[in-house]
């Protein structure tokens, strides 16, 4: 395990979403935190012991906060343990992710939180959180101790990969969570109108014989939960949105004032339904990859902060839970290592400014859940990402630090590799030396 | 072929589904069934052959006509029904494929209720592999069956006007005939209420109709489908009697059809469900004995034209330089 030490990052471009910070300067990092920073900091006590690192101009930002992360333990170990996650996530320039509570057993109770919180201090080498479930053992009928859940840690309730899809189930759980101020996460697909192991509905479905997972499914989940919200005041979060319609239903909800945020994942804006081709078992996600028109609708969502969190959606599976025909096949790809570069894409093609796709991957979701991580401050927890903007490089799956490599990007030519990761002070990831 | 260096005819390893055939290739494996259909003894070419008919669903009558079509042409014929409890596993079906390909089979005929299923076995294996039906995906052999019995009765597959009615929705042989029927220069269209009718179907390039006597009005080819009884019970169509009533096939509803349209059906029928049994039964309109004729002739064309890429000794020789069926990694 890496070392706390102190640190002094000379020459960077500096960026800081939350200020608009973007200039050439230092970082002074001291005992795990930030002690200083500017174009020309003054350090009156240079530590003794100080690590300079001259960082060639290159881009340093606040450490990303990945919001939505299927960690695997406990209970499917054989895909992913917290410490490949973590070795992933510093790999990606992740410093704090947010794990998914359908591990098995469900994280519904106290101690389980604990247990995270406990194996995120072993690891040292990423914040890992964690939501706690919406209704024990995710079964969508009880909500869970929400307020207990939360003061041993919990950062928001859901119920993970499934939708809480009883009406007056999600309206309770919105009410009481809205008791203590807390936050409910919703994966949007109305259940009865999802056909399971399908892709996306429409023309190359209907080709493949596949089962057709129609648009509407997201869009009315939205729309109901969007009513309950109202009702009810409770905060919502929506995950991984990949349909105009619901994206369109947010930013009316957003412009009434409604407590409504939402995120997205690489996938939904980098790829469309044609990357199924010939029943490629990567390109099946949950929800499905959709048309053109709704990729180029999320990348509208993002562009005009509709959309204000870009998470991984990492979900890692072994090779036999891929190595399947289509329809039975597991939903989900790993996403922690691909994040970064992805997102840049919204930069390089010019859709959004460099401050703006930053913004998205770590002010945004610090500030949904909370979080002081996701800023360039004195003070601040030293969580900081070092990356090279420009140099194209092509994902190579192989190098992947997770523990599964269930990518559709293998091979795809990005810009924007982590040079190095430092997490609370410790300089997790090196990529000179890995 | 390496052998010779020219352009090879039939550039296929596997016969994995109808798109993506040229009208030259179909020609060229319905003429090749053409012999077969007119000379019917027994033959020799393929002795020493191996081929497995694999079956993860329940199939009597394709299963049967694969045998007979390949121990007429001399091969030795196994046939394997896979349990469909392990079905539900799908774990299994690569482990199968592996153990199944150890044995050297020539041929791989397979049946799997999974769409792709079949194209993922024939990417781990080293054998030639026929695809018989994959889920809703394709089932090529039947296409190829009912073109070579359109093509026999009419003389042409272009320019005539096919009705395909029925669970479009579900159906493999839909998706070959309108792959099939389209490249060779048929018009197509499709009828089924609404519930049957996939998304975006008209990108297949088929006209949609909902009714029938819109539908089949101056059709030259009527093609019922099966439906399947579970799906009767009010989830895609309301009953039985509902569905024969506004959409199984009777002189009624043929009257509008052209006075020489000709009935098919790929079979097994639910006589008085999609089709009343004296249309099925009608000597002169009714084409359905034909295709299950046809079938071994094609499937033993279809035998024939893919071991042609094996080795000369019976077992997989060394692998022909042919197009790969796919490229992408998983």
């Amino acid at each position: 395990m890496p070392k706390k030490r102190n640190y002094l990052l000379q020459g960077a471009r500096l960026l800081d979403p939350e200020t608009g910070r973007d200039e050439i300067g230092s970082v002074l990092v001291m005992d795990g935190e930030i002690a200083a920073i500017g174009a020309a900091p003054s350090f009156p006590d240079l530590p003794e012991k100080l690590i300079t690192v001259a960082c060639g101009g290159h881009c340093l930002a606040p450490g990303l906060v990945d919001m939505r992360v299927h960690l695997r333990e406990p209970g499917a170990e054989h895909r992913e343990t917290m410490d490949t996650a973590a070795e992933a996530a510093a790999a990606g320039g992740v410093t704090t992710m947010v794990g998914l509570p359908d591990t098995d057993p469900p994280i519904d109770d106290v101690a389980l939180v604990e247990f995270v919180a406990r194996r995120s201090r072993e690891i040292k080498k990423a914040d890992i959180r964690t939501y706690a479930a919406a209704t024990r053992g995710l079964a969508g009928k009880e909500i869970t101790e929400m307020g207990l859940l939360a003061e041993a840690g919990a950062l928001a309730f859901t119920d993970g990969g499934t939708a809480i899809a009883n009406a007056r189930v999600m309206q309770r759980a919105l009410s009481y969570a809205r008791t203590f101020g807390l936050l409910v996460i919703q994966h949007p697909e109305e259940p009865s109108l999802s056909s399971p192991g399908g892709m996306n509905s429409g023309e190359i479905a209907t080709r493949l014989g596949l089962p057709g997972i129609n648009p509407v499914a997201e869009i009315i989940m939205v729309e109901r939960d969007l009513r309950l919200v109202e009702a009810t005041g409770g905060r919502l979060h929506v995950a991984h949105v990949s349909t105009e319609a619901a994206i369109d239903a947010i930013r009316r909800a957003k412009a009434r004032g409604l407590p409504v945020t939402c995120d997205t994942a690489p996938p939904y804006f980098a790829l469309n339904e044609t990357s199924v081709g010939d029943y490629r078992t990567f390109a099946k996600l949950s929800p499905p990859l959709r048309s053109e028109w709704d990729r180029r609708a999320v990348v509208g969502g993002l562009k005009d902060g509709t959309i204000d969190v870009i998470a991984s959606d990492h979900s890692p599976w072994d090779q036999d839970s891929k190595r399947l025909p289509f329809t039975s096949a597991a939903s989900g790809i790993v996403g922690l290592e691909t994040l970064l570069p992805l997102s840049l894409e919204l930069y390089h093609n010019g859709h959004l400014t460099l401050l703006d796709v930053l913004r998205r991957l770590s002010l945004g979701p610090a500030a949904i859940l909370g979080l002081k991580a996701g800023r360039l401050a004195v003070g601040a927890p030293a969580d900081l990402v070092l990356f090279d903007l420009d140099r194209p490089r092509r994902i190579a799956i192989a190098d992947f630090k997770s523990k599964s490599k269930n990518s559709p990007f293998d091979g795809r030519p990005v810009q924007g590799f982590v040079l190095k990761t430092l997490y609370r002070g410790r300089l997790v990831f090196d990529a000179a030396s890995s | 072929m390496s052998d010779t260096g020219t352009a090879t005819p039939f550039p296929h390893r596997h016969l994995l589904g109808i798109e993506g055939f040229s009208p030259d290739e179909i020609t060229l494996l319905l003429d090749l069934a053409d012999t077969y259909a007119e000379r019917r003894e027994k033959r020799s070419l393929l002795a020493g052959r191996t081929v497995i008919n694999l079956f993860f669903e329940n199939s009597t009558r394709t299963r049967t006509s694969f045998e007979l079509a390949a121990k007429r042409l001399g091969a030795d014929v196994i046939n394997m029904q896979v349990e469909a409890s392990s079905v539900k596993k799908g774990e299994t079906l690569i482990d199968t494929a592996m153990t199944l390909t150890a044995m050297h089979p020539d041929v791989l005929v397979i049946r799997h209720p999974e769409s792709g299923a079949v194209q993922l076995i024939s990417e781990k294996v080293d054998c030639a592999v026929i695809n018989c039906g994959d889920g809703s995906h394709e089932h090529p052999t039947q296409a190829l069956l009912d073109a070579l019995t359109i093509r026999r009765r009419k003389g042409r597959l272009g320019g005539l006007v096919v009705a395909i009615c029925g669970d479009i929705l579900h159906s493999r042989v839909a998706r070959s005939n309108i792959a099939l029927l389209n490249i060779m220069g048929a018009r197509v269209r499709v009828v089924a209420p609404r519930t049957l009718i996939p998304a975006e179907v008209d990108r297949l390039g088929v006209e949609v109709f909902h009714d029938m006597r819109q539908g089949l009005k101056d059709v030259d080819i009527v093609m019922m489908l099966r439906l399947q009884l579970e799906r009767m019970q009010g989830s895609f169509v309301p009953s039985l009697r509902e569905y024969f009533h506004f959409f199984g096939l009777d002189y009624a509803k043929l009257a509008v059809a052209k006075p020489d349209a000709l009935i098919m059906h790929p079979g097994p029928m639910n006589r008085g469900v999609e089709i009343d049994s004296e249309v099925a039964d009608d000597i002169d309109r009714s084409l359905i004995r034909q295709q299950v004729e046809m079938g071994v002739a094609v499937r033993m064309a279809c035998l024939d034209m893919l071991t042609r890429h094996l080795g000369q000794e019976p077992g997989p020789g060394p692998e022909p330089e042919l197009e790969p069926a796919w490229n992408g990694n998983r």
